[in-house]
């Protein structure tokens, strides 16, 4: 056990959808207690990648390993054996609740699901959850409604927090949220992985963003991966002219839509 | 009065906006939305007008259009090239609306009859204007193709969903300024479109609008972007305007607590990689905020007199900022 | 405090807002009406079959019969009394069944998808072209007169009615990502279709279910009214006005008058409150977003 084995690893993944390939040949691995992110716009088949990993969709071809397991088991054991290891955020922290229920009930049902026990440790652990991501426990007795949409956001890390996963898939998890809020909750994943070691798969749009919460990344282009490698390394030196047309139209006071324009040609005549 | 009677006719504005005040009547109680905000679009010029959910940017871009809530309470004036938006009658309204001002929003599916054609979409703006309806489609063709938009004249027999997201945004930039307009007002217009497209689209209607001569109000949550392209930026929190400078001195040297958080908080690609630094709480409409600054409960220097009352706007390096402290803001 | 002021200052406006006069005098309705029913064997002045030659067509307001009383002299009073248990029970036996099969089927045929989607959409398209009450009078033919078969059959031409309802609702709401948040989290897809989504679906079915009601009311009362429904000496309302034909061709509608207007405000209430309460979802559905 001493060599380091990838907790997720995923080879040659396909998706097609009718006569639409959304996801081609797509392989990476994640090591214990690294982010990796998953860049690209829409139509680039991130998304599908990270529903994939979910469970939520099934590959036409491929492997997903978590643990070294093959995944994708519809029994209940194997539902439940991926879930444990694996759970997601989405993009919209409004919609990921049921609206008649309260945060706490929510954060609490898949406790009860993944552990059965006294209801007593249930609630003291949901509020050591609530605690953890820095919500009141007042904040717990509310409906989704009621929360910003920060406080959502955090709430859903607290439930996928609860089973306690190896890995978990963050689907343009701070994309809604202002920018204050959206540093946050940053702030908040870079800590929740240095104590408990967990391991994120980041999908995101933004360079920025997974500049800051990645050690590795992939950039996704019409399905296909065109480039990977250490995050840092990436944004310096970016080999595919994709990439390079990614980081150029990234605003900042000296933005340069020339070269913009240049890159785009340059990809064109790829 | 004299003085200001000079500076009209020396340089009418194509946006003034001087303290405007803004409330609305919800169940029986005041709900105030804008306090005291005040922006200047000169003809020609790009202005950014930055801030988070509920700080009235949108709602300060669209009172130039006499665009209002449904009961609100203004004070203040908004003057569009001359004419006194918050006193117009509804025709001079249109007037207005059909020739001088334009707008383009986030979402330009959601802002273009989705069964009629670009073509119709296009050629009705200008003949509201009154170009004849012949003249109007001699002149569509060219108004996409100066949008890049290639076989505009098959383009225009298309309907919106043929059209992706962006091209779809050129074609609504096209329109908005084929009737020469004075002001164009820009509310996120480039916020639902991916980054390399966003990039394409700001660069059009950065050309556009300088070939035209058109002031524009540029409406973002994106201090970057605005920094990018605007000659001058104001920030607005809670209902109102923190700091205003040029984007280039707002972004190196940022002279509201506010602006500066903001900096931190936004992780960039440039640079070395630096902590962001999270503002605590959540941003505020005016109504939730508190009495005197409107940031001090989110602000690291407030100190007790932050709270006495709002503080004035003061020149400090090159922005007009209203802190007490900006001094003590270093970059 | 932040938290719990704006919900709780949102409930008051809430319950301020939308209670309007006509909701309050329909349900009242409808309660007295039920508890008229229930309450029938105790509060009606005299035995439904009790028949008195000597004052048969009495006028409403004579003494004793405030009604009046029918070709037999039966008090029309006591009779619409015991009249609206079989009148009200048999269209809510209609609605539970239909309900219960409507629900289930628009909720199958939302989750499943694919080809069991289609077959169950076809089949509840087909059932919802038949004629209602021409289904019934068939079942008659078959089965006999009774309100068994009736009953049964309705519910099937029912069924399409709240299952279409249900599926396109269910379809809807299973697109927002909290149904799918419960799949990543290992939860099997019966449990969060019937713990989580039906719920959230619940107040569109119930609306529609006091749609159906109305609908069954009549219906039932028509058949009742052919003579093929409700057998004598029990009496639901459509059989009353049957019965009362003759008297109203002589000149004294009372006998058939009084059960017509306990059927007409009957249906004019249900759908009242049905109508509320599907007005009163999709509030809420808007004041969410």
């Amino acid at each position: 056990m001493n060599q380091p084995q990838p907790v997720l690893a995923v080879s040659s993944l396909v998706k097609r959808f009718g006569s639409f390939t959304a996801v081609d040949d797509v392989s990476f691995e994640l090591m214990p207690g690294t982010s990796l992110g998953i860049v690209g716009e829409s139509g680039s088949g991130k998304t599908t990648t990270a529903r994939i990993l979910a469970g939520l969709e099934r590959p036409t071809s491929g492997t997903v390993t978590l643990e070294g397991r093959a995944v994708g088991g519809r029994s209940r054991r194997d539902r439940l054996w991926q879930a444990g290891r694996l759970q997601m955020i989405f993009q919209d922290p409004y919609g990921s609740f049921d609206p008649r229920r309260t945060i706490a009930q929510s954060i609490a049902e898949p406790l009860r699901l993944h552990a059965p026990g006294p209801a007593e440790r249930h609630r003291a652990r949901v509020a050591e959850l609530l605690d953890q991501v820095g919500l009141s426990t007042r904040a717990g007795e509310a409906l989704p409604r009621d929360l910003s949409g920060g406080q959502r956001q955090r709430a859903a890390i607290a439930r996928a927090l609860g089973i306690a996963p190896r890995v978990l898939v963050l689907d343009e998890a701070v994309a809604a949220l202002d920018v204050s809020i959206q540093a946050q909750i940053l702030t908040l994943l870079d800590e929740l992985r240095r104590e408990t070691g967990i391991s994120y798969v980041f999908v995101s749009h933004d360079l920025a963003v997974v500049r800051y919460i990645t050690d590795t990344a992939v950039v996704m282009r019409h399905g296909r991966i065109v480039e990977r490698g250490g995050t840092e390394q990436i944004l310096r030196s970016p080999q595919h002219p994709y990439t390079r047309l990614l980081l150029d139209s990234i605003p900042s006071p000296d933005w340069d839509l020339e070269r913009v324009a240049r890159d785009r040609r340059a990809l064109d005549a790829r | 009065m004299l003085q200001k009677k000079e500076a009209e006719t020396a340089r009418r504005d194509a946006l003034d906006i001087s303290g405007l005040s803004l409330a609305v009547s919800r169940s029986g109680t005041d709900v105030p939305l804008l306090a005291g905000v005040s922006v200047r679009v000169a003809r020609g010029e790009t202005v950014g007008l930055v801030g988070e959910s509920g700080s009235g940017k949108s709602l300060t871009s669209r009172s130039a259009l006499g665009m209002l809530p449904r009961g609100a309470r203004t004070t203040g004036g908004v003057t569009v090239s001359g004419v006194d938006v918050l006193g117009a009658d509804r025709r001079t309204l249109r007037e207005l609306r059909r020739t001088r001002v334009s707008m383009i929003f986030q979402d330009p599916r959601a802002s273009i009859n989705p069964v009629r054609r670009v073509g119709d979409y296009l050629t009705e703006g200008l003949r509201a204007r009154g170009v004849s309806s012949r003249e109007a489609a001699e002149r569509a063709p060219d108004l996409l193709d100066q949008v890049g938009i290639r076989d505009p004249r098959g383009a225009l027999r298309r309907f919106p969903h043929e059209f992706s997201g962006g091209m779809l945004q050129r074609v609504m930039i096209a329109g908005a300024l084929s009737t020469e307009p004075e002001l164009l007002l820009a509310d996120e217009p480039t916020t639902a479109l991916d980054v390399t497209t966003q990039a394409e689209v700001v660069g059009l209607l950065k050309t556009m609008q300088e070939a035209h001569g058109t002031g524009m109000l540029f409406v973002t949550h994106d201090l970057d972007l605005a920094a990018a392209i605007c000659d001058r930026i104001y920030v607005m929190y809670a209902g109102r305007i923190v700091e205003e400078a040029t984007g280039a001195s707002l972004f190196r040297s940022p002279a509201h607590p506010y602006t500066r958080a903001l900096l931190e908080a936004s992780p960039s690609v440039h640079g070395e990689k630096a902590v962001v630094k999270a503002i605590r709480g959540r941003p505020l409409a005016l109504a939730e905020a508190p009495s005197g600054c409107s940031f001090r409960d989110r602000c690291p220097l407030a100190e007790e007199s932050c709270a006495e009352g709002v503080p004035p706007y003061r020149a400090h390096g090159a922005s007009t900022v209203a802190c007490l402290r900006p001094e003590e803001v270093a970059p | 405090m932040t938290l719990t002021i704006p919900r709780l200052r949102a409930k008051a406006a809430r319950g301020r807002r939308r209670r309007p006069l006509t909701l309050v005098l329909a349900t009242a309705f409808l309660v007295l009406v039920a508890a008229m029913g229930l309450l029938a064997p105790v509060l009606a002045p005299h035995s439904p079959d009790e028949t008195s030659l000597l004052n048969a067509l009495a006028p409403p307001g004579t003494e004793g019969h405030w009604l009046g009383t029918d070709s037999t002299g039966r008090d029309v009073l006591s009779r619409v009394m015991h009249g609206a248990r079989l009148s009200l029970l048999a269209p809510l036996g209609v609605v539970l069944l239909s309900l219960v099969l409507g629900t289930a089927i628009g909720l199958l045929a939302a989750r499943a998808g694919g080809w069991v989607d289609a077959v169950l959409s076809r089949g509840m398209d087909i059932v919802f072209a038949f004629p209602s009450l021409l289904l019934v009078i068939l079942s008659v033919a078959v089965f006999g007169p009774g309100l068994t078969a009736p009953i049964c059959v309705l519910a099937i031409a029912y069924t399409p009615f709240i299952g279409r309802v249900v599926r396109s609702v269910a379809i809807q709401e299973g697109a927002r990502p909290y149904l799918e948040s419960y799949r990543v989290m290992g939860f099997g897809e019966l449990r969060v279709t019937l713990r989580h989504l039906l719920p959230n679906v619940l107040p569109v079915i119930i609306a529609q279910s006091a749609l159906s009601f109305g609908y069954a009311l009549v219906d039932l009362a028509s058949l009742s009214y052919l003579g093929l429904g409700v057998r004598p000496p029990d009496a639901d309302w459509g059989s009353m006005i049957s019965q009362a034909q003759s008297a109203i061709l002589q000149g004294s509608p009372w006998s058939g008058l009084m059960p017509g207007i306990a059927v007409l405000l009957t249906v004019v209430c249900v759908n009242l409150l049905g109508e509320h309460l599907g007005g009163s979802i999709s509030g809420k559905r808007s004041e969410e977003t």
